[in-house]
């Protein structure tokens, strides 16, 4: 059986991070769905910091998670927020509808 | 644990929350007074940052030098001037509730944080801190389609930017062993630097680079500045760009010091494509606010290019820089909150038709902050400009140099256009009179770009004494 080591964590997490990436910019459909690639990067994140720390025998990337998935909670609550509003105003969350501004 | 070293920040959280229990109680409309006791928080924490002793505190976490000091004082002023501008605009708009106030509190100091971070965790929070205040505020006239946008573009693209910022964070833990900037620091300057090392460092500049609005990560600026609300824009356009460029300064010089042959290219990159971006992009903006943001992206440009440089002739050019563009930019800003016709908020250059007719004194002011703004002497904006011009030739980086000369005349144009407009098209209608607070703003800025000549020593050496703090 193999082990599983420092870079099999770190390439989960490079292709978490890239999914992630990729559902922010790739995504035609829904507002949501960038909410849910957010959350994604940020655990991908969280992976990184949690595996390096078990590397490195510190404590210090386990605390940095922790204070990652506090800020993660405020931001996904502050971002369904201004989703509501924004939806009130316009009556849909479509990607593509988001072009009233333009220059 | 020396805790006392934070009390600045300590003082404006416990106030911040005192504040908000305040306004919450009375049933009636507390929006002045909460504002006023924000500004008064403020103004109480910039005395106690003047007062700040020097050191580190929280293991490390947290640091206050000269550098901290001179960027939060700068700080405070924007945020306080920034709600100056806001107090009247809001009423009229119906933006009147308190927590406009609470907020800018919690975001400045979510800055001062920004500012005095010593470790990628803290640099972390601050920005957090800072960055949820703000998508907030920028959605506050939360019944206006357009200010609704702005907060989600704003939100998706300031969360894509803290993940970018995240995740080199954790790279350079995991491949430097730690996230202090000290250790850091250490360990960047003995040893072979690894791949991981400098795809981190890339990684965190992209999202300091989003924060700062600076050329590929732009992209946010227009759409946010156009659609959130007027003094909402004037506090963008201030505070959170000292706040991020002193946070970056930071970063570079002090643990990315020794890699700097590696980030000053990025950044070398970043002022040129900013500065090119800032002057041609602006050229056919109708919208004042739009063309505010362009010009801040180039202002941007302009900061970089000294911090390209790395030396303490071109750190200290960003720190006039900055300080200078605060000035001029809540100026600019008081003169577009105070644009109203009929109690109708106006936004179009072409509003501003024959100003100098219909209110010579406004019309005055704002002539001399675009005039600071091309960089015409004896303005501020030209001693601003001439100070990180000075330290690219210095050290010959003329390309850069001539970039900055050739965007500065290409962007006096539409800066010329605003007084050519005021001054000699066809008068409109007059504006509606103007509150006292908004013309306070607009003079006392005004008679700083306009003298800043006659006295430049103190802010030269304190920008000095800053960045002697930042290389020590």
């Amino acid at each position: 059986m193999m082990a599983v080591g420092l870079a099999h964590y770190l390439t989960v997490g490079a292709i978490l991070f890239v999914l992630g990436i990729l559902g922010i910019f790739l995504n035609r459909k829904n507002i949501i769905v960038i909410l849910m690639s957010v959350e994604l990067i940020l655990l991908s994140v969280n992976l990184n910091l949690v595996a390096f720390s078990a590397q490195l025998n510190d404590l210090t990337g386990q605390i940095f998670a922790m204070l990652i998935l506090t800020v993660a909670a405020a931001e996904a609550a502050i971002g369904l927020a201004i989703l509501v509003i924004y939806f009130r105003n316009r009556g849909t969350i479509e990607v593509e509808d988001v072009s009233t501004l333009k220059g | 644990m020396n805790w006392t070293l934070a009390l600045p920040e300590i003082v404006l959280g416990v106030s911040g929350l005192l504040i908000l229990a305040g306004g919450v109680i009375p049933k009636k409309d507390t929006f002045f007074p909460v504002s006023m006791a924000v500004i008064g928080a403020l103004v109480l924490t910039a005395a106690l940052v003047l007062g700040q002793g020097e050191g580190t505190a929280f293991m490390g976490q947290y640091v206050s030098d000269g550098f901290s000091r001179f960027a939060k004082v700068l700080i405070l002023l924007g945020a306080a001037l920034a709600l100056v501008l806001a107090l009247d605009f809001n009423t009229k708009a119906g933006l009147d509730r308190f927590e406009y106030a609470v907020l800018m509190l919690f975001a400045a100091q979510g800055m001062l944080v920004m500012v005095s971070a010593n470790d990628l965790m803290s640099l972390y929070i601050g920005l957090e801190l800072l960055s949820l205040s703000l998508y907030v505020i920028a959605a506050f006239d939360r019944d206006n389609p357009r200010s609704a946008e702005a907060g989600l573009k704003y939100f998706v693209l300031g969360a894509l930017a803290s993940g970018l910022l995240l995740y080199g964070s954790s790279l350079v833990y995991g491949f430097a062993g730690t996230t202090n900037f000290d250790r850091l620091a250490d360990a960047l300057s003995s040893g072979q630097v690894g791949m991981g090392l400098i795809i981190g460092l890339v990684f965190v500049l992209a999202g300091l680079c989003f924060k700062i609005s600076a050329v590929p990560f732009h992209m946010w600026t227009p759409d946010v500045y156009e659609g959130a609300p007027t003094p909402v824009t004037a506090f963008f356009a201030t505070a959170p760009k000292i706040a991020a460029i002193a946070l970056l300064m930071r970063v570079l010089a002090g643990p990315f010091g020794d890699l700097s042959a590696q980030w000053q290219q990025v950044i070398w990159f970043a002022a040129a494509g900013s500065m090119l971006l800032g002057a041609f992009a602006a050229l056919t903006q109708k919208n004042i606010k739009r063309l505010m943001a362009y010009s801040s992206i180039g202002h941007v440009g302009y900061a970089l290019m000294g911090l390209a440089v790395a030396t303490d002739g071109g750190f200290r050019g960003v720190l006039v820089y900055m300080a200078i563009y605060l000035v001029m930019n809540l100026g600019t800003f008081a003169v577009l909150v105070a644009m109203r016709r009929n109690g109708k908020s106006l936004e179009q250059v072409d509003d501003l038709a024959g100003l100098g007719r219909t209110d010579p004194q406004m019309a005055l002011w704002m002539a001399i902050f675009m005039f600071s703004m091309a960089g015409v002497p004896p303005m501020a904006g030209f001693f601003g400009k001439l100070y990180v011009f000075l330290a690219a030739v210095q050290e010959g980086f003329w390309v850069l140099a001539l970039i900055g000369v050739f965007t500065s005349v290409v962007g006096s144009y539409y800066y010329l256009r605003i007084i050519k407009v005021m001054y000699f098209d066809a008068a409109a209608e007059p504006m509606d009179p103007r509150p006292a607070g908004v013309t306070v703003v607009m003079a006392g800025t005004g008679l700083l770009t306009l003298l800043f000549f006659l006295f430049p020593a103190p802010i030269i050496a304190a920008a000095q004494a800053a960045i002697a703090a930042l290389a020590g």
